[in-house]
């Protein structure tokens, strides 16, 4: 797996626990949901926790969890599931300030979208991330420099700058 | 600086469309520079054919049955001169000199190279065109009235608002991934001539008791192998919510829309298995969770929009005019001309031509790059060089003088454009069939053209009236034949080509999928057939009714009886 942070291939810093694996004493862990209930209320102090949700998750049913997770990962289980891009809004829109990442095998042509959304961060297998090369999820991610879409992640919002331009 | 500026430094543009500004002429350029890179990773092997066929479908590539297809959008149907000559010219260059019209009001090219696409789609851009997301799985090309802005029963032109929605649906970040395609229709007249109602979404501009201009917004409609026709789910949703109530329902359709089969996987799939009540429940709790101030409706920027399609400068003329009326008497052909293919328009003593691609014998939307050049320069000449593209793959002319109509009429003769059958017989829709898609089972072309052949008699086809024929090759109904008056649809029984017919078809505001006529039919009978539905309405009708009101009145069964019993007397259908 390779971890694709501002268009850089970087280090995880996070484990992801396997179900029967116990908590450890310290670190950054990341549980299934199935586990997200036990893991909180047996949650050692110092450690970090984040989960992993299929992208069918009913983000509601989060609220209680949301102060005290770190890291949400989305799981998208094909590149054309764009599922995972509403349920990012919606986990942003209710208040998540932690690092939000995308896993599956998403595509470097879909690094502005996933960013756009929300995401921070995009966790993908070996095989995209040997044929898809940094230098090509930053130039993936500069070919959106300019969007139509206002209230997204995006830095060029067109109608923005529209603004600014009549406004001067 | 006004849409009236713009002009001056451009003489042969219309005033009546949108113009790009610096940041949508640098957004398209984006998009094909990031298609070119597309196109060079996938021949270099980062991408594999399975992750780049989205992205060339969002750039409106297609693989066909015999070579790639790309279709070109034409928003909302506006077309500059300028822009359906370089239309042409592009047909010349990397085609075979001609293009296709479709019921999407989009342009295909049957033979282009993968190579040349990214050129392709930069030669568009230089006259602000694209061909972004005219296919994939995200937000179609936005359609609307072909007579928009010019419809004498139109409570607002609706291109200000597909505009407005083409923008937001450009490239969406949340929305680029959908669970299928999704097509999005506008009509801001009294009738629709858009078909709102078999479209994803269907937005029908409506003015409330406060004199408001809103939307009414319908949802689920659609045709190919289970044609529903849409829900209404908002009657009215004001101008300022308009996005923010869009975003609403393609959350929704986005979380919830079925992916296990692509066939199940629409909205109107989503809102049949559902309930419109509960979609609505849906959309609704989600439009009040959204923070709408955060991305909602700009006035500012819906006004800079409108702007663009102000009426053009019609001089003040009488209402109707005289040299027109002389020319009707003096030759008949041109009055019928006039007859059957110009409509009323709301300035007075000006018209609205409609362009008939469909020559008797003809491919159904098919034009040559020279056709588009005579309709460019007809445009330039006689209507404010604008002209439109209809869903019923016609050319439409938007303004012109009366007094001119007769000039503009032996333009169009000579160049073959002048067949007199709009809304007729033989203007029939029909989708390219198995002689181009890949996903055809039956062929529709050449049953069209057996169809309008057989009906080549004009004075005949003005007695039997309007009639809308409509042909699909396969059960994807691209030729929308569910709502054909009478519709047909070409499928493939034990390596035969057998054709159903269906009647009572209605893509209007009064939407209605057709019912089953009988067993299918060959090609051979399809025209017999037709005939034989086209006598027994004829002989049924009273005064002044339409075949659609004909059989409405009468009922389906006594057409289907009638054609069982030809059947049996021996015309072997």
């Amino acid at each position: 797996m390779a971890l694709v942070s501002d268009g850089r291939f970087v280090e995880d810093g996070w484990r992801r626990l396997a179900d029967e694996e116990t908590l450890p004493k310290s670190g950054k862990a990341i549980v299934s949901l199935a586990r997200l209930e036990h893991a909180l209320a047996n949650l050692p102090a110092g450690v970090s926790l984040g989960v992993n949700l299929p992208n069918t998750t009913e983000p509601a049913s989060l609220a209680a969890a949301l102060p005290r997770l770190e890291l949400i990962e989305i799981a998208f289980p094909a590149f054309a599931d764009g599922r995972g891009f509403s349920l990012a809004r919606l986990i942003r829109r209710a208040g998540f300030k932690g690092e939000l990442r995308a896993s599956g095998r998403l595509l470097a042509d879909q690094y502005a979208h996933a960013l756009g959304c929300g995401f921070d961060t995009v966790e993908i297998p070996d095989d995209i991330a040997g044929r898809q090369d940094e230098a090509q999820w930053r130039a993936a991610r500069a070919a959106h420099a300019r969007t139509y879409q206002r209230g997204y992640v995006a830095p060029g919002s067109i109608l923005d700058a529209r603004r600014k331009a009549a406004a001067k | 600086m006004t849409a009236h500026d713009t002009t001056l430094t451009r003489p042969n543009a219309p005033v009546t469309t949108y113009r790009y500004d610096d940041f949508d002429a640098a957004f398209v350029k984006e998009r094909v520079a990031e298609f070119r890179e597309q196109v060079r990773r996938r021949l270099a092997g980062n991408l594999t054919e399975d992750e780049f066929r989205p992205f060339r479908l969002m750039n409106g590539l297609y693989l066909q049955l015999h070579a790639y297809m790309l279709r070109v959008a034409i928003p909302y149907g506006t077309l500059s001169a300028r822009q359906m000559r370089r239309l042409a010219d592009i047909a010349d260059k990397y085609d075979r000199g001609y293009g296709h019209f479709t019921t999407r009001q989009n342009l295909q090219y049957n033979w282009p190279k993968l190579v040349d696409t990214p050129d392709i789609l930069e030669a568009l851009a230089e006259v602000e065109m694209h061909a972004i997301q005219t296919s994939g799985n995200c937000i179609r090309n936005v359609t609307a009235d072909h007579f928009a802005g010019v419809a004498p029963d139109e409570i607002e032109d609706p291109r200000p608002t597909a505009e407005f929605l083409r923008q937001w649906s450009s490239a969406h970040p949340e929305f680029s991934f959908l669970p299928r395609k999704f097509k999005i229709a506008v009509t801001g007249a009294a009738h629709d001539r858009a078909a709102v109602k078999v479209h994803d979404i269907g937005l029908a501009l409506v003015k409330n008791d406060a004199g408001e201009i809103g939307y009414q917004v319908y949802v689920g409609g659609g045709l190919g192998r289970t044609p529903f026709v849409a829900k209404l789910i908002r009657d009215f949703v004001a101008r300022a919510d308009l996005l923010a109530y869009l975003e609403a329902i393609m959350r929704v359709y986005n979380r919830f829309g079925r992916r296990d089969n692509k066939y199940k996987a629409r909205i109107k799939i989503l809102v049949h298995e559902k309930g419109i009540d509960a979609v609505r429940e849906a959309v609704e709790a989600e439009f009040a969770g959204m923070d709408r101030a955060v991305f909602s409706y700009d006035p500012a920027e819906f006004e800079r929009i409108a702007a663009y399609f102000t009426p053009p400068p019609y001089e003040a003329l009488p209402a109707d005019s005289e040299k027109l009326r002389a020319a009707r008497v003096a030759h008949p052909a041109f009055g019928n001309f006039v007859e059957v293919n110009v409509a009323p328009h709301k300035a007075p003593g000006y018209a609205i031509v409609t362009v008939s691609l469909k020559p008797v014998g003809g491919i159904p939307g098919d034009a040559t790059s020279a056709q588009m050049r005579v309709l460019a320069d007809a445009s330039e000449r006689f209507g404010f060089g604008e002209l439109r593209i209809s869903h019923e793959q016609n050319v439409i002319l938007p303004h012109v003088k009366q007094d001119d109509l007769f000039d503009l009429w032996k333009l169009l003769d000579a160049a073959g454009l002048a067949t007199a059958n709009a809304g007729l017989v033989s203007d029939i829709i029909s989708c390219p069939g198995l002689d181009y898609c890949s996903l055809a089972t039956a062929r529709s072309i050449p049953i069209a053209q057996a169809i309008s052949k057989r009906f080549a008699d004009l004075s005949r086809q003005r007695r039997i009236g309007k009639l809308g024929i409509k042909i699909s090759g396969c059960i994807n109904a691209c030729g929308h034949h569910h709502v054909g008056a009478i519709g047909i649809l070409g499928l493939e029984k034990k390596g035969q080509e057998s054709y159903q017919i269906t009647l009572g078809g209605d893509p209007t505001f009064s939407a209605n999928v057709g019912e089953l006529l009988g067993p299918g039919v060959t090609a051979e009978q399809v025209p017999d057939v037709i005939e034989h539905i086209v006598d027994f309405y004829l002989a049924e009708r009273q005064e002044g009714e339409s075949f659609i009101e004909t059989w409405r009145r009468i009922g389906h069964a006594r057409f289907k009886d009638v054609l069982r019993r030809e059947g049996e007397d021996g015309a072997g259908i």
